[in-house]
């Protein structure tokens, strides 16, 4: 009996600058493939579809169990993660891109630095750092953790600002994940403690204002954060701090 | 431009749309309705409107550069984004698409209107009444650029209310966007008939 084969078509790319090209593979097809593990076996016997030696795909993951974020790329035409998504469920010739939004190191591998960047605009983070012991933080109502909870699933993967259509090169605009990010962090009984700092920075340009309202970020992301949902209310939150910034409120912090 | 403006601007351009451009709109279709109720009806509508004491100033600063500031920062924002419908074809991408599109169209269709009825009135050229819609809108052409420039109006507006909405933190959770979208297409649906009527009634005399 002839050997089973998956065939996939990769859009590659040698360096960060050079010119995008596809190039075709037959991989042997076993049972309860990933994308990951196709890719391994190209890794493990780089020769193309017509038979030629070349070099091996270069692609990022870590975790391989949809929580790290590192493996996001564009799989026939949806941007989503290698690790999770599932041979046996494609259709063929499975078509892989890297993901459009961020710039290409090399092949599949992009890189997520802008992500991270945001990250660090809006202050994703609870100052705790004190130079005496400040003791525990006050309690969080268990209600209010349940949907915190949610927002914090956000892996940094990038598939909401790849589908967003104000994320691009002409737009400053920072994307969803970081937005939702500041909505976790005000939620945290001591993180509000900055919670207009936070607020602050994303009235500045290239933040909250650049959202169209697509809500293209809300059906792909594949953690279900609900994206949408926190810039809705974030909308309402600075606007309330900008009317606090400009009449003026004791509350203003 | 001084730095960090944009969500002043945004949101500004979020507000004039609704007011007062959006309460204007409304205001124009309902007494450009008197149309319907005959001839004289409309030109005493049309001509209480055309005598209100300080008419210059309110074209100005409720009509005018409302609507100027309004449409040079759309046209930057429909420039800023890369539709992508044909990949991700969800009923609110396609809305965002569509508020683009109606944004350009309207825009061109305001800019025709003025010019044809503001303007030549005020050159002297032409006078307020019954009879200048009804010899624009005999034109079959000119009746068709009119419908589809009203629809798409009314369009931008509704669904603009729509985001209004949420670019003012009113409907945060899903359901209250989703019966904000029922009541705007209601809105969409009932301004349009309104204005088509008109036309309908300008055009061809029923």
């Amino acid at each position: 009996m002839a050997e089973k084969t998956i065939s996939l078509i990769i859009t590659r790319q040698n360096s960060p600058d050079s010119t995008p090209y596809e190039e075709k593979f037959e991989v042997r097809y076993r049972e309860n493939m990933n994308i990951i593990s196709a890719l391994m076996e190209i890794q493990r016997n780089p020769v193309n579809a017509n038979g030629e030696k070349t070099a091996p795909v270069t692609w990022e993951s870590n975790c391989l169990e949809e929580v790290c974020g590192a493996c996001s790329m564009v799989i026939n035409g949806i941007p989503r993660q290698a690790c999770s998504t599932l041979v046996d469920k494609l259709e063929q010739p499975i078509r892989l891109a890297p993901m459009s939004t961020f710039p290409v190191m090399r092949d599949l591998a992009i890189d997520r630095s802008r992500m991270f960047d945001s990250l660090k605009k809006v202050k994703a983070w609870i100052p705790i750092d004190g130079t005496h012991d400040l003791g525990p933080g006050p309690r969080m109502p268990e209600k209010k953790r349940q949907w915190a909870y949610e927002l914090s699933k956000c892996m940094t993967c990038g598939v909401c600002l790849e589908a967003c259509p104000n994320v691009n090169s002409k737009s400053e605009f920072i994307g969803p994940q970081s937005l939702s990010q500041v909505r976790l962090f005000n939620a945290h009984p001591t993180g509000a403690m900055n919670k207009g700092e936070r607020l602050e920075t994303l009235m500045e340009d290239g933040g909250i204002a650049g959202c169209g309202n697509s809500q293209n970020c809300v059906q792909v992301c594949p953690k279900g954060i609900p994206l949408t949902t926190s810039i809705a209310a974030l909308n309402r939150e600075t606007n309330i701090q900008s009317f606090k910034n400009f009449f003026g409120s004791d509350y203003a912090y | 431009m001084a730095e960090n403006r944009e969500f002043f601007y945004r949101r500004l351009h979020s507000l004039l749309g609704v007011i007062p451009i959006g309460i204007f709109l409304v205001q124009h279709l309902v007494v450009n309705n008197f149309a319907n109720y005959g001839e004289e009806n409309f030109n005493r509508a049309a001509e209480f409107m055309a005598n209100l004491p300080f008419k210059l100033f309110l074209e100005t600063f409720v009509i005018f550069l409302p609507i100027l500031f309004h449409a040079v920062l759309g046209v930057y924002i429909v420039f800023v984004a890369k539709n992508n419908v044909s990949r991700y074809g969800f009923f609110r991408n396609w809305m965002f698409y569509l508020q683009r599109i109606s944004g350009i169209i309207t825009l061109i269709f305001i800019v025709w209107h003025v010019f044809e009825t503001r303007v030549q009135v005020g050159l002297g050229n032409v006078e307020l009444s019954y009879n200048l819609m009804e010899n624009i809108l005999s034109n079959p052409f000119m009746f068709w650029f009119y419908l589809i420039g009203v629809t798409s109006t009314t369009f931008h507006f509704a669904n603009g209310l729509w985001s209004f909405l949420v670019t003012w933190g009113i409907t945060v959770t899903p359901r209250s966007q989703k019966i904000a979208t029922y009541v705007t297409l209601l809105i969409f649906l009932s301004m349009t008939i309104v204005g088509i009527r008109t036309l309908i009634t300008f055009a061809y005399g029923i």
